[in-house]
């Protein structure tokens, strides 16, 4: 099967008065169609950063280098108005927060209008059909009636339902999820996942879903991503990943979760904190707070290699991880 | 609002400059020139700004009168050097006393909360009704002409936005944790207030004391020019323009080069104001 | 917009509004000695000062004084003027008609160099472009508005003769070539003002979560421009427009000065150095009057462009 997202060696720099930060170092992946690949890491890994590459949102003077490849062409290099159709067409993003994500002063029903009319030129009374199609197959009651409510006057797991029907307005083949519940409390982000999953299905898209939530990845994604420092430093199949982490670094957020490891031991959270990315040292950039350190991190930073039969990490010690004998099922949401 | 981000892109949403900006130097530069004009006029201009010259009547600009000479005779350029004090002093005495005045007040009901408050803000939404010039030549108009009564308005008006600035602060300290912690070492009120949320409360207010400083020189002049503020024969900008006014035609510079030194006035201000307000901006 | 919210609006004018008559009243009472002397001059008799006290009710307790002062008010009786002889009221009705339409064309000057400068300035961000025009304006900031109207008056209208150096004119094409070099002056003070703010408020517009979001739905650079960001900075310009009306009035008192235009702004200067105080009450509490229709007016005009407003 061909991939429906191919990255390759991409590098996003973005000039600071302090310096460049070079805040994602060459990423390689592959999604397929249909599949939930989940992006972890702590604030400031370069998560976010990447996935807003993947549709070129940076404007300079960030600047990205490498190829993003989808339906046989490159998208970090494609003329703004071929860019155009596969953004919001066929590649959708969502947001972590609604609030802000929504224009404020245009109502929901404009601004799913907007998406249908650009890439489905539906207008007028269609348009109007179609979107309330969209805000009932995201589950908002009385679809038609909120088509004309401005975002302030939706709750917050209302807002990010809205949202939801804005961006599969054009149907895409891909969603990008940038901490789609993040803002919102236990329960709505629960249901906002379901959704998110029964869509999939529905819809048969492939999902990127970026999270520093190991929770919503045990419940939602097929394959995980971990990136640490701008790079990716292990990718497992979740049962995988959650039952015998190969990097130090995950197997480090597996611990502090609650729920996973071994019975009744206290949470550990990382000490340290995640490196800066203006002036990284040579070697392994989680050597510094990594429990596993050997002389042998120190030299050079180790490359992302196949470790066993579809599972990739960057940790010279990944042989030596012990196993947790937890399942994504145990870990609490 | 962006809280939620990670570090890197707030970087992106916020790119560029935190490397020292030469607006505040090229402020502060200009404002040495003034205050030498100011404290030295003798030593700086060729003439006396009050000396008659009946042979040199209207004269352009030349070797001997660089700004030329106004229909007295009188050396503009000399006129121009002493007027620097009495501009600076309006730009002083203009926002001095609504400064401390408004900044003590924005502290006080900002600690205080309640009624205090609420009495104090109902008295500023009354002052900004007025439009400024307007209540402050009416003020002036019924305490007669001249700087003093001028200060006198400007300080009846000009508290306002010190008052709305340090209040706000104020309320936002007093929600920060030092001050809290004060409370739990039971420090009194008062010191609390003084000695712990003022200081850090009055950044915005000086900030905006500079800014109202070039506001105060326009101000001022422009009294002047009207004839309600300086009065003749004091060498004063605004005064001077007006003087020159019905000159324009045949001898603009009387008029032209006070106008001038009023702009760099102005400017020197509004520079150091916005350096300042770069320089102090919180750090995030 | 609701009905009952304008109602809530147009009444809470009314506290302001009786506090401002107290200001007014007050001013006129703070007058260094007796108000009649002051208003009189030093030449006149005891028996004279003494009877135009008694006229103007001037030996009656302060709180009278005041209700008469409201009452007369409320029956439009401003009071004469001490030097025309003629009712306040009628005096004021005649020059203001003239004020308003300069602050009016003087707005619309503004906004027309300001909005688009703003926007091309926010777009160009901290680049060459931006640093000039915000240097330019900054400087306009620092220019004395009856510098700037003595400057033009001489150059444009006295050396080129390209406009009339005062008054009127007559019908609206009259007025406007008559008022376009006041309305200039006061329109760059007034562009001056709004620039850097304006500017400052479409980058936070430009920068916002939702403007990307439309990005990200692939909508042209136009319609999100039109759509998403001009919208945002409307609100912006009104808001601002309508904070600033304050300076424009005072703009407009020095502006009407120099080009030697009769509207209520010239009248007020006048009426300062005639001492013809119930002229200075009447176009104090006029101004102030306009001051909180236009904060109001601003207010509402807001409600109907922002969704949100309605609900603090």
């Amino acid at each position: 099967m061909t991939p429906l997202l191919s990255v390759r060696d991409l590098n996003v720099r973005i000039p600071t008065p302090g310096g460049i930060l070079h805040a994602v170092r060459g990423v390689n992946f592959d999604l397929m169609p249909g599949e939930v690949l989940g992006l972890v890491g702590e604030s400031g890994s370069g998560k976010s950063v990447t996935l807003r590459s993947l549709i070129r949102l940076h404007r300079p003077p960030i600047e990205m280098t490498g190829t993003v490849e989808y339906g046989g062409q490159n998208l970090l290099d494609l003329s703004e108005a071929r860019l155009r159709d596969v953004r919001g067409g066929q590649i959708s993003m969502i947001f972590q927060e609604p609030m802000s994500a929504l224009n404020p002063v245009l109502t929901v029903g404009e601004q799913i209008g907007e998406n249908l009319r650009e890439h489905k030129g539906l207008r007028g009374k269609a348009a109007q059909d179609r979107a309330a199609e969209l805000l009932d197959l995201t589950g908002i009651p009385s679809p038609r009636a909120r088509l004309s409510d401005y975002p302030h006057q939706f709750s917050g797991g209302m807002r990010q339902r809205a949202m939801i029907a804005i961006a599969l307005a054009s149907e895409p083949q891909l969603l990008l999820a940038d901490e789609p519940t993040t803002a919102l409390d236990v329960t709505i982000q629960d249901q906002i996942l379901r959704l998110l999953l029964r869509l999939r299905e529905e819809l048969h898209m492939g999902v990127i879903l970026v999270t520093h939530d190991l929770g919503v990845v045990a419940q939602t994604c097929d394959r995980v991503a971990v990136m640490y420092g701008g790079r990716l430093v292990e990718t497992a199949g979740v049962n995988d990943l959650f039952h015998a982490p190969k990097h130090a670094y995950t197997l480090g957020l597996m611990r502090s979760l609650p729920g996973a490891g071994e019975h009744r031991r206290p949470l550990q959270p990382i000490p340290g904190g995640p490196p800066d990315l203006r002036s990284l040292p040579p070697g392994c950039p989680f050597a510094p707070r990594c429990e596993y350190v050997t002389d042998a991190c120190q030299g050079m930073e180790p490359p992302l290699l196949e470790v066993a039969p579809g599972r990739f990490s960057a940790c010279i010690h990944s042989d030596e991880l012990p196993a947790l004998k937890s399942t994504p099922e145990e870990v609490e949401v | 609002m962006t809280t939620m981000h990670s570090p890197a892109l707030e970087v992106a949403a916020r790119p560029r400059r935190r490397w020292p900006k030469p607006t505040l130097l090229i402020g502060l530069a200009l404002l040495l020139l003034l205050l030498v004009a100011a404290l030295f006029p003798r030593a700086l201009a060729p003439f006396s700004p009050t000396d008659f010259d009946y042979e040199a009547l209207l004269k352009g600009p030349s070797a001997k009168h660089p700004f030329g000479t106004d229909n007295f005779g009188r050396d503009v350029l000399s006129r121009v050097i002493y007027a620097t004090r009495v501009d600076l002093q309006i730009a002083v005495f203009t926002t001095l006393f609504p400064f401390i005045f408004g900044t003590l007040l924005g502290a006080l009901t900002g600690y205080l909360g309640r009624w205090s408050d609420a009495l104090v803000g109902r008295v500023a939404d009354l002052v900004v009704v007025f439009p400024f010039l307007v209540l402050v030549i009416a003020i002036v108009a019924v305490l007669g002409p001249g700087l003093t009564n001028m200060y006198i308005a400007v300080s009846a008006v000009g508290w306002v936005s010190y008052w709305r600035l340090t209040r706000g602060e104020v309320m936002n300290q007093k929600k920060a944790e030092y001050a809290q912690a004060g409370r739990v070492l039971g420090y009194s009120p008062s010191r609390i207030l003084l000695r712990h949320l003022l200081p850090n409360a009055v950044t915005p207010a000086i900030v905006y004391l500079m800014t109202d400083m070039s506001l105060g020189i326009l101000l001022g002049a422009s009294l002047g020019y009207l004839g309600l503020g300086a009065q003749p024969p004091t060498a004063e900008w605004g005064v001077m323009v007006a003087d020159g006014k019905n000159f324009m035609a045949t001898a603009w510079w009387i008029s032209t080069f006070p106008g001038l030194a009023l702009t760099l006035a102005g400017v020197t201000f509004s520079l150091i104001g916005d350096g300042l307000a770069d320089a102090l901006r919180p750090r995030t | 917009m609701h009905a009952s919210y304008v109602i809530r609006r147009l009444l809470q004018i009314i506290p302001t509004f009786l506090a401002v008559m107290l200001v007014v009243f007050l001013l006129v009472r703070l007058l260094p000695g007796d108000p009649a002397s002051a208003i009189l001059g030093d030449r006149a008799t005891a028996e004279i000062v003494e009877r135009t006290n008694r006229e103007l009710g001037l030996d009656r307790p302060l709180p009278i004084q005041f209700g008469v002062f409201v009452r007369n008010l409320l029956q439009g009786d401003l009071g004469d003027s001490i030097s025309l002889k003629i009712p306040v009221l009628r005096l004021i009705g005649e020059r203001l008609p003239t004020t308003l339409f300069l602050t009016a064309y003087a707005a619309v000057l503004g906004v027309l160099m300001a909005v688009p400068l703003a926007v091309l300035a926010a777009v160009r961000r901290n680049t060459w472009v931006d640093a000039v025009i915000r240097a330019v304006f900054q400087v306009g900031l620092s220019l004395p508005v009856f510098y700037v109207a003595l400057q033009l008056l001489s150059l444009l209208g006295a050396r080129l003769g390209w406009f009339p150096i005062g008054g009127y004119g007559e019908g609206f094409g009259g007025h406007l070539y008559h008022l376009f070099l006041p309305a200039l002056t006061l329109g760059l003070n007034l562009a001056a003002i709004l620039v850097r703010t304006l500017r400052n408020s479409i980058i936070e517009v430009l920068t916002a979560e939702y403007v990307d979001f439309a990005r990200a739905k692939g909508l042209r650079s136009r319609v999100i421009m039109t759509r998403h960001v001009l919208r945002n900075a409307l609100i912006a310009t009104v808001t601002l427009l309508g904070l600033n009306i304050g300076a424009l009035i005072g703009g407009a008192v020095i502006t009407e000065t120099v080009f030697a235009i009769p509207g209520v702004g010239r009248l007020m200067v006048d009426a300062i150095f005639g001492r013809d105080y119930p002229v200075i009450q009447g176009l104090t509490l006029t101004f102030a009057l306009i001051v909180s229709l236009v904060f109001l007016i601003t207010d509402l005009i807001h409600a109907r462009l922002d969704p949100r407003a309605e609900l603090s």
